[in-house]
């Protein structure tokens, strides 16, 4: 069996997804929750591009891997921008101290 | 490949070693000859040579994973992620996506960590110990149990519409960079155009975000 498959690719994202929803589930700082979404978005653009070589001729999934690229760098800026404010605001960035909305 | 060179300077010299041994070089040619079968051995199996780079660019982008989640001081796993994108890049690379591969470099390791970098060096100390939920712990160890073995299952079994004569020594051919411009710019405008204005929009609303407390700041200030 040839190991650059499609199945390795799918195992190596599906693993990067793991990772990623761990760290976004036990982490408490909000950057290191960012970093686990950067990790799942890196694991959906493998995927896209791993699709678009083995099972289509024309790489439209090489496409939408770009179009995922844009949209984490744009989401991750903002993320950034709030996670600064907060801290500017709380002193703090730990996720489960910026609690001032409840009751 | 750099190797090449004292492969073919190598085979004749193989043929007059008795007269050159004597003549003093003698743990060189001992070198060259424990060499030579190796790289034969590699040449031979060539297409083994790059299935071996590829596993190792693929444990290199897991474990490094591994570590951004698992490590304690969020620099070091920061620069783990850094490690991941360029490993994400290079199975870039194995898809035939060269584009995409510099791509990958240029947004994440340029941009991306920059900002990440910054971001943990304007918020707060760079050691901070109590990292993890302690009540989450039970999902999280569902989560990383539970979830890959059902995605493996699906990946191994199910049977998925591959293309015949994908992968292997088949690499996309031309010229991906002009082919994802045409399409960008032809089938795929509308996304273009919408991503191109959530980028605007991401822009002025992260400036936005940054700027009100600093005017606000200023104005208690004065």
């Amino acid at each position: 069996m040839n190991i650059i498959s499609l199945q390795s690719y799918l195992i190596i994202s599906a693993l990067l997804f793991s990772f990623g929803l761990f760290a976004i589930i036990t982490r408490k700082n909000a950057i290191s929750v960012l970093l686990g979404f950067e990790l799942i978005m890196n694991a959906a653009g493998l995927n896209f591009a791993a699709f678009s070589h083995f099972s289509d001729s024309v790489i439209h999934g090489q496409v939408f891997t770009i179009f995922i690229i844009a949209l984490a760098a744009a989401e991750s800026a903002v993320i950034l921008a709030l996670i600064i404010s907060v801290y500017q605001k709380m002193d703090t960035v730990q996720i489960d101290e910026i609690d001032s909305l409840k009751g | 490949m750099p190797s090449d060179p004292p492969i073919k300077s190598e085979d004749r010299p193989d043929r007059g070693i008795g007269g050159q041994a004597r003549s003093g070089d003698r743990g060189m040619t001992g070198l060259v000859i424990g060499i030579n079968p190796l790289i034969s051995w590699i040449r031979r199996n060539i297409m083994e040579l790059k299935e071996v780079i590829f596993i190792m660019i693929a444990l290199t982008t897991v474990v490094s994973g591994w570590l951004v989640v698992s490590l304690k001081n969020i620099i070091h796993s920061a620069f783990a992620l850094l490690v991941t994108f360029f490993g994400v890049g290079g199975l870039f690379v194995y898809v035939g996506a060269d584009f995409l591969a510099a791509t990958q470099i240029l947004i994440y390791i340029g941009g991306v960590m920059i900002l990440v970098l910054f971001a943990i060096m304007l918020s707060e100390g760079v050691y901070n110990i109590s990292l993890f939920h302690r009540a989450r712990v039970l999902p999280a160890l569902l989560v990383l149990g539970a979830l890959p073995y059902i995605l493996f299952r699906v990946i191994m079994e199910a049977s998925w519409h591959v293309r015949s004569g994908a992968g292997g020594e088949e690499v996309m051919g031309g010229n991906t960079t002009q082919t994802i411009g045409g399409l960008l710019l032809g089938e795929y405008l509308l996304p273009f155009e919408v991503i191109s204005v959530l980028l605007l929009s991401a822009l002025v609303g992260s400036v936005v975000l940054i700027r009100k407390e600093v005017g606000k700041r200023r104005g208690k200030a004065a």
